[in-house]
C-alpha cells in the first residue's frame, strides 16, 4: 500500500507493506539513527517523534503514520547537538547504542518540561535503558546543560 | 613523570567518537554493511537434551526465496571452542556448528539463509524434525558423575591441564591451598560457613549480537563483527569451517557494548559458513530473545566458604569452594572460576594463616555461558564479602573496621592470587574516603522512617586483574603521517568503553601533541597490530603500554631521519615536542618536515609496532557503600546512595573512568535485585526478553558517588591499572548486608527479590 | 512473527464493527501486545482515523476515546483532579513515556489484561464501556463475559467519587505490577478493585460493613485482612500467591489510610 508522510521535514511518498513497522521502514529510508534493541518495547532505542510526540517506532505500523509528521535524530541534529555536548563532556554516551532513542527522548523531555527537575528528568526517561553509562552521567550532562542554559539567560 | 606534568593524561576529554554516536550518525555493524545480502537465521532446538533423528529441509527449501538451508550433515566434524581465549585455549574443544546432538533449549539445529527475513521465517517453520528426545542434565548439582553424559562424543578434547574428562560431566576441576586450612579453622573462636548462589546473568549490550560475512576480491572470507577479539574470531572462524587462517580478516566497527558477551564467538559461525558454502554476503542478527536464550552469560556459580577468624575480628582462614555451571559447552568454564577464589580471599591477605581454593565446573544442558564483566570474581566476592559481613555481625563489629583490620595492604604478597605483592594498593585510603563520602557512620545503624520504611546500610570490598599475566599481548602501532600527525593502529576493541581515545591521550602524551593529532585505527586482523582483545580488564595496562613502548620506538627513528635533516648524528639530536631538535638547541626540524621528508627519498620507516605482555596482573581495589530502604510492608528494596571509591592506579581519562564505575554498579545492583533466571522443567529459560528479564532503569538505582584514591602501578603506563571489570563486584554483597540490617535475613540466592524480602526466604 | 495481510484505516465505527466480525480480523490498539504474537493477521482494523483519542468532559462523566493513548491519562488535568492524581499514578510506572504514548486506553480495556493498572483503576471508579455492538454496560460486567467480537468505543468514567486512590507493587519501579489495588470512595461506600493478582482485576466492597464510613487504623487494616483472605491470589514468574495474599492486606490498609489523609 501507499502511504504519504512527512519524514525530517521533507514529504515522503512510499510503498509499504500491511505489516512493515516503522523502524524497520525508517532504517530502509536511511534513518540508520533509530536502532532496535528489543522485540518487547521495553528499551527505548527506537524512539522517534510523531508529530511531535515520543513513541516507539518498533511498535507502530508504517501504514499507520499516513498523512504524518515522523521526525528522527537525522532531522533534529541541531536541536540535539544543543546539549548532547553537555554529555560528551560526561562521558556518558559510551557505546553509544542506545544514544539516538536517549537523546530523541530528552529532546521530547526539554520542549515538554524546559525546566526539569531530577525526579522529572529520571521519570521521563525511565523508557529508555542504557546498560553502559549507569544513567548518573547522563544526569549530569542534562544537568550541565540545563544550568548552562540558565546562566546564558541570566546574562 | 609526575602526574601534575601531563597535559593529556588524566584530563577528562571527550571520547573521539563522542558526537557521532551521541548525533546518531551510521557507525555500528548495520548501518553500515550491504542490506541486500542474505538473511541468515537458525533453527534452535525446542528440547535440553535430543538427537535428531530425523531432519528434513526439503518443503523449506522449495519456498520462494531461500537460499540455503545447512543441517548437522553439512558442517565439518571437527570440533572446536567459541571461547575468544589465546591459543590453546583452557576451554574444551567440544563443539561444531551444527550437531546431531543438541544439548540445551535454543541449540541450534539448522541454518537458513534466504533473500529476506519473510521467506526465512517461513522456511523455519516448514523445517521437519524429529527428535529424540534424551533426559537432560538440569541441576548442576547433580551434574558430575551422573550417568547421562552432555558431551559422550569420542572427538571432544581439552587442550590444557584444567581437570576436564566428558566422561564425568567435567568441564574442570582443581584444587589449590596455603597453609593447613582445617587445621586452623579447627583452632579459630568464630567459623562462619555459608553457600552463596548467583544466577547466569545477561551482560545485555544493547546491541545484540551481529556479523556480516563475504567473499573478498582474493576469495577470503571477509567478516565484519560486533567483537572485541578479531583475532580469536579469525582463528575460530578457521577452526570451526576447517580452513587455513589465511583465508580469513576479521575487522570490527563501533560496537554496542560487549561487557564480555562479545569475547566469545556467538553469532559468526552461521553467517560464516552461509558465506564460505554459498560465496554470497549474509549476516546475521540476533534477536533479543536470542541473545537472553543462546548467549553467552555469567556462570551460575555456587560458593561455599569456611571463614575462621578470632574473637577479636583477626580472619584467619578461609575455605572456599566453587561449584560452576557452565552450561551445555565448556566456553571459559576453566578460567572464570579460578577468579572466584583468586580475586576474592587475597582481599584479605594481611593475616590470613591458610586458605584452600578447590573447584569443579560441570557441565548441564542449559544455555552455555560465556564471559561476564567481573569474569567468576563478582560471584565469588559475593560470596566472601557476604561471609565476611556475616562474621561482622556475630561479633557485633563495625563491618569497616573489620575490613581494616584484615584487609590486603600496599606491599604484602599475596598467596591466593599467585604470590604477586601488592605493590600499588590504596585499598585502605579508598575505605577511608568511602567512609566519609558516605556517612558511613551515620548510614549504618538502621533507622526506622515509619510507615514500615527502614534504612539501612552495606560494605564491600573487590579487586579485580589487569590483563592475564604472561598470556595477554597487547600492540600498537605508531606512525607518522603528512603534515605530522600521528596513525595510531590497535587491535583492542573500543566497545563503548573509550580505549580509542585513552590509548590516543597515551600517544598524545608520549608524542608531546594534542589529541587531535593521533587518529586511531582499530581494529582489524589484517590490518592491526596483534592483541589478545578487549578483555580480562587488559586494554588500558597491557595494550596501553605497549602504546607508550612504539611512542619510545618511533622517536628515536624520528630523530634518525631528524637527525639527517639536520646534517649531524644521531646522538646530538633529541626529540622535543612535534620537533626533533639538536641537543646545543642551534636547530630543529619539525614533525611535518619529517613526515615529508619520510614520503620522499627516504629509506628509515616513520612507524614503530611494539608489543608488550606482562608478567603480573596488578589488582585494581575498590570500596562500595550501599544505602538501602526497604518497606518491611511490600519486601521492596529503595537503592537510595551508593558510593564507592576505586583504585584503578592512575585514571588515563577520570570522566571515562567514573562512567565506566557508575554503569558497573547499576548492572551490579541489577544482579543483586532484579535479574532473574529461571526455567521450566523441561529447561527452558523464561526470562527470555526485556520485558522478563529486568534490567535496572533510572528510577531503580538511586544516587551514584564515585571517586578515586590512586595508587602508582610502576608496571602500567603512567601509573595505571584497570577499571573495566572491578567496578560491578561490589554492589551484590553490599546490597545483601544492607537488606539483611534492615530484616534480620542473609540472602545467599540472587536476586534478592521483594517476594524473599519479605517472605524472609533465602532460596 | 506478526504478519498482516491488508492494513484498513476504518472510516467508521459502522465498518469497523463489519470488519472485526471475521476471524482473523484484529483491532488495533497501541499494537504493542499485539505486535509480540506469533500470529497471521488477516485485517488489521486501524480506528485512528475516527477521532477515539480526545478525553471529553460531561456533566456527569468523563469519556475516554479508544484510542486516547495512557499518557493523555497521567497529563489531563480534569481527570486527575477528581481523582487526586490516581490517574497518573495507575500509568506512570507502565515502561516509559514512549510505551504509554503508544499504549491506548482501548487496548488495555478490551484485552481485559490480568497485569493491566489501568483496568484496575477503572473498576474501582465503576468505569461504564460503550461498545459498538453491544451498546454501553458496565466495565465490570464486560470483564465477567467470555471474548466477543466488538469494537469498544469509548469508556465512561462516572464523577462523584468522593475519594479515589491507586496503588501497586512492583518489583522494579517500570516493570509489570504484583498487585494493583485501587479504590474509590463514593457516597460513603467503598467500592476496591484488586488486579495482577496475576488474573485479571476483580470488584470488591465492604459487605462486611468493616469500615462502617470510618476509616481508622483498625477498619483499615480489618479491611485489609478482609480482602487478603477474600481475593485469590495465584502463582506468576514474579511472585507468588503467599506473597500476593500478604502485600494485598498492606496495599489495602495503606490505600484506605490515604484516602482518609486526603480528605
Amino acid at each position: 500500500m501507499e502511504i504519504h508522510l512527512n519524514l525530517n521535514g521533507k514529504p515522503l511518498d512510499a510503498e509499504v507493506r500491511a505489516d512493515t513497522l516503522l523502524l524497520d521502514f525508517l532504517r530502509a529510508h536511511g534513518c540508520l539513527s533509530v536502532k532496535r534493541g528489543c522485540e518487547t518495547a521495553n528499551c527505548g532505542l527506537c524512539t522517534v517523534l510523531l508529530d511531535g510526540t515520543p513513541v516507539l517506532s518498533c511498535s507502530l505500523l508504517a501504514a499507520r503514520v499516513d498523512g504524518r509528521c515522523v521526525q528522527t535524530l537525522e532531522g533534529l541534529q541541531e536541536e540535539a547537538g544543543g546539549f548532547v555536548t553537555f554529555i560528551a563532556d560526561q562521558g556518558a554516551e559510551q557505546c553509544g547504542f542506545c544514544n539516538p532513542g536517549f537523546v530523541m527522548n530528552t529532546i521530547a523531555l526539554l520542549r515538554e518540561y524546559p525546566d526539569p527537575t531530577d525526579d522529572q528528568i529520571r521519570a521521563y526517561l525511565a523508557g529508555n535503558l542504557c546498560r553502559c553509562s549507569g544513567y548518573e552521567g547522563q544526569l549530569r550532562g542534562i544537568r550541565a546543560y540545563l544550568n548552562h542554559k540558565k546562566a546564558e539567560e541570566a546574562q | 613523570m609526575a602526574q601534575q606534568d601531563w597535559s593529556t593524561v588524566g584530563k577528562p576529554v571527550r571520547k573521539k567518537d563522542a558526537m557521532a554516536l551521541l548525533l546518531g550518525k551510521p557507525a555500528y555493524l548495520d548501518d553500515l554493511t550491504p542490506k541486500d545480502c542474505l538473511v541468515v537465521k537458525v533453527l534452535r532446538s525446542p528440547h535440553a537434551h535430543a538427537l535428531i533423528e530425523e531432519i528434513d529441509t526439503e518443503n523449506a527449501e522449495q519456498i520462494p526465496g531461500v537460499a540455503a538451508i545447512f543441517t548437522y550433515r553439512d558442517v565439518p566434524q571437527k570440533r572446536f571452542t567459541m571461547a575468544g581465549q589465546t591459543y590453546p585455549e583452557p576451554s574444551p574443544y567440544d563443539r561444531l556448528i551444527l550437531d546431531r546432538r543438541v544439548r540445551f533449549v535454543g541449540d541450534a539445529v539448522a541454518i537458513v539463509a534466504g533473500e529476506n527475513e519473510a521467506a526465512v521465517d517461513r522456511a523455519l517453520k516448514r523445517i521437519r524434525v524429529r527428535y529424540q528426545v534424551l533426559e537432560p542434565v538440569l541441576d548442576f548439582h547433580t551434574a558430575k558423575d551422573n550417568l547421562i553424559l552432555v558431551h559422550p562424543e569420542e572427538s571432544w578434547r581439552s587442550l590444557c591441564p584444567v581437570g576436564a574428562d566428558n566422561r564425568r560431566n567435567l568441564c574442570a576441576s582443581e584444587t589449590c591451598q596455603d597453609g593447613d586450612v582445617d587445621r586452623i579453622l579447627a583452632g579459630c573462636d568464630q567459623v562462619v560457613e555459608g553457600v552463596y548462589h548467583t544466577k547466569a546473568c545477561q551482560q545485555a549490550m544493547m546491541e545484540t549480537f551481529r556479523t556480516y560475512t563475504e567473499i573478498d576480491p582474493y576469495g577470503r572470507l571477509h567478516v565484519v563483527s560486533s567483537t572485541q577479539i578479531v583475532f580469536h574470531v579469525r582463528r575460530i572462524l578457521a577452526n570451526a569451517l576447517d580452513i587455513p587462517k589465511s583465508k580469513v580478516h576479521v575487522e570490527k566497527f563501533r560496537i554496542g557494548g560487549g561487557f564480555g558477551a562479545k569475547q566469545t564467538v556467538v553469532a559468526e559461525v552461521y553467517p560464516a559458513l552461509v558465506t564460505w558454502k554459498t560465496g554470497r554476503p549474509a549476516k546475521m542478527i540476533y534477536t533479543r530473545q536470542e541473545c537472553q536464550t543462546a548467549g553467552t552469560p555469567r556462570h551460575e556459580m555456587e560458593v561455599r566458604v569456611r571463614l575462621g577468624a578470632s574473637n577479636d575480628g583477626t580472619i584467619r582462614a578461609l575455605d572456599v569452594y566453587t561449584l560452576s555451571n557452565t552450561g551445555a559447552y565448556g566456553e571459559h568454564g576453566p578460567t572464570t572460576v579460578g577468579l572466584s577464589g583468586h580475586k576474592s580471599i587475597p582481599l584479605y591477605t594481611h593475616s590470613l594463616e591458610a586458605f584452600r581454593f578447590a573447584y569443579d565446573v560441570v557441565y548441564t544442558n542449559h544455555q552455555s555461558a560465556g564471559a561476564y564483566r567481573g569474569y567468576g570474581a563478582t560471584q565469588g566476592i559475593f560470596a566472601v564479602e557476604t561471609a565476611v559481613n556475616e562474621l561482622a555481625d556475630r561479633l557485633g563489629m563495625d563491618p569497616v573496621a573489620l575490613r581494616e583490620k584484615n584487609m590486603v595492604r600496599e606491599g604484602q604478597v599475596m598467596p591466593a592470587y599467585y604470590n604477586e605483592r601488592a605493590d600499588a594498593c590504596a585499598l585502605d585510603r579508598c575505605m577511608t574516603r568511602c567512609k566519609e563520602l558516605f556517612h558511613w557512620e551515620e548510614k549504618f545503624p538502621v533507622r526506622d522512617m515509619g510507615n514500615g520504611k527502614v534504612r539501612a546500610a552495606g560494605v564491600a570490598m573487590a579487586m579485580q586483574g589487569s590483563g592475564i599475566s604472561g598470556v595477554d599481548v597487547g600492540s600498537a602501532t605508531i606512525k607518522l603521517s603528512d603534515e605530522g600527525f600521528f596513525n595510531l593502529s590497535i587491535g583492542a576493541a573500543d566497545m563503548g568503553t573509550g580505549c580509542d581515545t585513552i590509548l590516543a591521550q597515551m600517544a598524545a602524551e608520549c608524542m608531546e601533541c594534542s589529541l587531535d593529532d593521533v587518529a586511531v585505527f582499530g581494529a582489524d586482523s589484517d590490518a592491526s597490530p596483534y592483541d589478545s582483545g578487549s578483555y580480562a580488564s587488559s586494554t588500558t595496562y597491557v595494550t596501553g603500554k605497549a602504546v607508550e613502548k612504539a611512542c619510545e620506538e618511533l622517536k628515536d627513528r624520528l630523530c634518525q631521519v631528524g637527525a639527517e635533516l639536520l646534517n649531524c648524528p644521531r646522538e646530538e639530536v633529541e626529540y622535543a615536542r612535534k620537533a626533533v631538535r639538536r641537543l646545543d638547541g642551534s636547530a630543529q626540524v619539525s614533525l611535518a618536515d619529517i613526515a615529508t621528508k619520510s614520503m620522499c627519498g627516504n629509506g628509515t620507516a616513520v612507524q614503530a609496532t611494539c608489543s608488550h605482555t606482562s608478567p603480573i596482573s596488578p589488582p585494581p581495589f575498590m570500596v562500595g557503600m550501599a544505602e538501602v530502604e526497604v518497606d518491611r510492608e511490600t519486601g521492596s528494596v529503595q537503592v537510595l546512595d551508593y558510593t564507592a571509591v576505586v583504585d584503578c592506579g592512575t585514571p588515563i581519562n577520570p570522566n571515562l573512568a567514573r562512567v565506566q564505575t557508575e554503569g558497573g554498579i547499576v548492572q551490579g545492583i541489577g544482579m543483586a535485585l532484579f535479574e532473574d533466571v529461571t526455567y521450566t522443567p523441561e529447561g527452558r529459560i523464561l526470562e527470555d526478553s526485556l520485558m522478563q528479564y529486568k534490567l535496572p532503569t533510572r528510577l531503580d538505582m538511586g544516587h551514584l558517588q564515585v571517586e578515586f584514591e590512586s595508587s602508582y602501578e610502576q608496571t602500567g603506563p603512567f601509573g595505571a591499572k584497570s577499571i573495566g571489570e572491578i567496578v560491578i563486584n561490589t554492589p551484590a554483597p553490599a546490597l545483601a548486608q544492607a537488606i539483611f540490617r534492615a530484616t534480620g535475613t542473609w540472602h545467599r540466592n540472587l536476586p534478592i527479590t521483594p517476594e524473599k524480602v519479605l517472605l524472609g526466604r533465602d532460596e | 512473527m506478526l504478519t498482516i495481510d491488508q492494513y484498513v484505516r476504518a472510516e467508521s465505527l459502522e465498518q469497523a464493527y463489519e470488519l472485526c466480525q471475521k476471524r482473523n480480523h484484529v483491532v488495533l490498539g497501541g499494537m504493542l501486545w499485539l505486535k509480540m504474537q506469533d500470529r497471521k493477521v488477516g485485517t488489521a482494523i486501524d480506528l485512528c482515523g475516527l477521532g477515539l483519542d480526545r478525553i471529553t468532559e460531561t456533566e456527569r462523566a468523563f469519556e475516554l476515546g479508544a484510542m486516547v493513548p495512557l499518557r493523555a491519562l497521567e497529563t489531563h488535568e480534569g481527570l486527575n483532579a477528581m481523582t487526586r492524581g490516581a490517574f497518573a499514578r495507575s500509568v506512570e510506572h507502565i515502561v516509559g513515556v514512549q510505551f504509554r504514548n503508544c499504549a491506548t486506553v482501548g487496548g488495555s480495556v478490551f484485552g481485559r489484561f490480568g497485569f493491566s493498572d489501568v483496568l484496575t483503576l477503572l473498576l474501582a471508579l465503576d468505569a461504564r464501556v460503550v461498545l459498538q455492538g453491544a451498546g454501553e454496560l458496565s466495565l465490570e460486567e464486560f470483564c465477567a463475559r467470555p471474548p466477543f467480537r466488538d469494537i469498544l468505543v469509548r469508556v465512561i468514567v462516572p464523577k462523584g467519587a468522593e475519594g479515589t486512590v491507586y496503588l501497586s507493587q512492583r518489583n522494579s519501579a517500570t516493570d509489570f505490577p504484583v498487585l494493583t489495588c485501587a479504590i474509590a470512595r463514593r457516597e460513603g461506600a467503598f467500592r476496591f478493585a484488586i488486579g495482577a493478582r496475576p488474573g485479571r482485576a476483580r470488584v470488591y466492597l465492604d459487605e462486611k460493613g468493616l469500615l462502617s464510613g470510618r476509616i481508622t487504623r483498625d477498619s483499615a487494616l480489618a479491611m485489609g485482612e478482609d480482602l487478603s483472605r477474600r481475593v485469590p491470589m495465584g502463582d506468576n514468574l514474579r511472585a507468588g500467591a503467599e506473597y500476593r495474599t500478604k502485600i494485598c492486606q498492606a496495599l489495602v490498609r495503606r490505600g484506605l489510610l490515604k484516602l482518609e489523609e486526603a480528605r
